[in-house]
């Protein structure tokens, strides 16, 4: 046991006294929150747009300021007539303009339909047809808030771009803003845990056995078991605060709390962090060089969490085959258990089966790397 | 004197291939045992056995009292090694490499401080006890590796080729110390290319593809193959060796 503690104790000293990649161990977590947090969003805030408004009434000067107060819509400039705007589309100023014809509030109140136009910038596809459906999402709030104001029973159901006499309910369930936060989170968890798991265990590992000095452990009395106790001991912890960085960070700067048990997460990435830790003890069995053990991660961990965890990718649209292949990759389960646990706020009935296919990955890994192991001690 | 390593007939195969094949010698206490041969020559092999690494085939060996077959842990206990690549922590200090090594052999705390104290003054390293051991030149990270091999008073240590890529004048201080350490009872048993040390050690074993050609003192081993040095008289034998270095 006092072996193990200054073995332990040993290991930390190696961490500690590598700034280098002590930074980079606790920067990458906060690197990547920022990145996918602000500058890597998928959602399009603060468009420019203009508004063209030919009817000028209480309706439309509402709808306007509904558009003004929302973050998405940076209104450039309101249009008397409709000509500029194919200026301003050429010299891509904006990317939608939003017409309302002359009588647009009288017709709302008396026949309860009214049209608005609403002229999107197509070249980028998806932007596009991001930023109307914000539009019709205000449209929509605004109809509901009509139809729930008694005075204005009659008037609900109108003012959509297209009159309809069917209106579709949306409700976007956990992420009724549909912000990128809640599918990135769980994403980048999965790949920082993985990362520092898999390939500083390797690296440590490995090192040792370039330094010569797995030699010299192997000569001593000292049990090649607390050789790789002590090796997962450093990782499994800076791991562990790691988790809490991003939790914390999401918490504070992204408004994502985790809405089940917070118990249950930890237990679940700790499951995460040892399958992973396994995989790294793996690698280092099989890689000679620092060099390979760091390539072996990055190529054959790094990618298959990037592509095959599903927070990139949906895996439903994937071929057949890396369907099937991503049943293998650990971040895959552990990105459902995350999605459902800290965002949905489900229990352990939602994710047992996960929980337990994580943990039947966990104990393969770490029984074949502990064997595989000691036969090379032989 | 008392024996502390005996080997009889200790054979080792792998598959046809017989590494080491019935070796048979004694090493006596506080001996500078020199073990020599060609690259491939089976000189790991028989190291490796000795240090409770391997298991043999078949023959029978004690190191320090101890059976290779069955006891090979207590073996771990008293033994030292040393390889040629070079082993102690870059990142570490020198005190902190001194303590780990202790510590891994279970040494007790203050045992391991008394032990720091008198070998960073025998080692005239007190003013660097803090220094990171990257930042001492190689002649003093070797002898600090050779007494932190030594640490737990074992009372065999296997050097494995200890001086490779060593300087000539670091080679003669570094040989001062196993000197030292053999004038205080530790059996050393060293493997080396550098035909000069072969001349230092006490008794000289060359081994040829798996077998000991040769065993005796450096002395009567040129007298026997009326060589000037031990150079010629390991070329008389090598030469001889059909299977190639590996």
């Amino acid at each position: 046991m006092k072996q193990l503690i200054t073995f332990i104790r040993k290991e930390f000293l190696h961490v500690f006294r590598d700034r280098k990649t002590l930074l980079m161990l606790f920067g990458l977590p906060i690197a990547q929150i920022i990145l996918f947090g602000f500058a890597l969003s998928n959602e399009i805030k603060d468009s420019r747009i203009a508004i063209v408004d030919y009817s000028k009434d209480a309706t439309t000067t509402q709808l306007i300021s509904k558009i003004e107060a929302s973050n998405y819509f940076d209104i450039q400039r309101t249009l008397a007539t409709a000509n500029d705007l194919n200026n301003a589309f050429k010299k891509g100023n904006i990317k939608m303009a939003i017409i309302f014809p002359a009588n647009f509030g009288s017709d709302l109140t008396h026949t309860g339909n009214a049209t608005l136009q609403v002229i999107a910038d197509a070249s980028d596809p998806n932007q596009a047809t991001t930023i109307t459906n914000y539009f019709n999402q205000i449209v929509a709030d605004y109809n509901t808030s009509l139809a729930g104001s008694p005075s204005a029973a009659g008037t609900a159901g109108a003012a959509t771009a297209q009159p309809m006499q069917i209106i579709p309910e949306m409700q976007m369930l956990y992420n009724p803003e549909l912000r990128g936060a809640p599918n990135f989170v769980p994403g980048v968890m999965a790949l920082v845990l993985m990362l520092v798991c898999t390939m500083m265990t390797s690296v440590s590992i490995v090192k040792e056995k370039e330094l010569g000095t797995m030699e010299i452990l192997l000569v001593s009395p000292f049990k090649p078991i607390y050789i790789i106790i002590s090796k997962l001991a450093p990782n499994l912890i800076i791991s562990i605060v790691n988790l809490f960085i991003i939790l914390l960070l999401s918490y504070f700067f992204l408004d994502l709390p985790v809405k089940g048990s917070v118990l249950l997460l930890v237990t679940a990435s700790t499951l995460f962090i040892l399958t992973s830790l396994s995989i790294g003890l793996l690698l280092s069995i099989n890689a000679k060089t620092q060099q390979a053990a760091m390539m072996g991660s990055l190529m054959g961990m790094m990618l298959p969490t990037m592509l095959l965890t599903g927070f990139l990718f949906p895996i439903e649209n994937m071929p057949l085959p890396l369907q099937v292949f991503s049943n293998l990759v650990p971040s895959r389960w552990y990105f459902i258990i995350v999605k459902r646990v800290m965002l949905k706020g489900l229990g352990l009935t939602a994710v047992w089966k996960e929980i337990l296919i994580l943990s039947g990955m966990c104990l393969l890994l770490f029984a074949i790397s502990l064997r595989k192991f000691k036969i090379r001690l032989q | 004197m008392p024996t502390v390593i005996t080997t009889d007939k200790l054979t080792k195969r792998f598959g046809a291939f017989i590494a080491a094949n019935e070796l048979t010698f004694e090493v006596e206490k506080g001996e500078i045992f020199g073990f020599l041969g060609a690259n491939g020559a089976g000189k790991t092999t028989a190291m490796r056995m000795l240090c409770g690494l391997l298991s043999p085939s078949s023959g029978a060996a004690t190191v320090a009292g101890f059976d290779v077959y069955t006891q090979t842990e207590k073996i771990k206990q008293n033994i030292g090694y040393m390889s040629q690549k070079f082993s102690l922590y870059d990142d570490l200090t020198v005190s902190e490499n001194i303590r780990f090594y202790a510590g891994i052999y279970g040494m007790s705390i203050p045992a391991i401080k008394t032990k720091t104290t008198q070998l960073l003054e025998e080692l005239q390293l007190q003013k660097e006890a803090k220094t990171l051991v990257k930042e001492l030149p190689l002649g003093w990270k070797q002898k600090l590796a050779f007494s932190v091999s030594i640490v737990h008073d074992p009372s065999i240590v296997f050097l494995d080729e200890p001086t490779g890529g060593v300087d000539p004048v670091t080679r003669r201080q570094f040989w001062d110390l196993i000197y030292a350490a053999a004038d205080k009872g530790v059996t050393i048993f060293v493997t080396t290319h550098y035909m000069d040390e072969a001349e230092y050690c006490n008794r000289v074993s060359i081994m040829v593809d798996g077998v000991i050609s040769a065993l005796d003192s450096p002395a009567k081993l040129k007298e026997q193959y009326n060589a000037h040095n031990m150079e010629d008289v390991f070329y008389e034998l090598a030469r001889n060796a059909k299977r190639k270095a590996d």
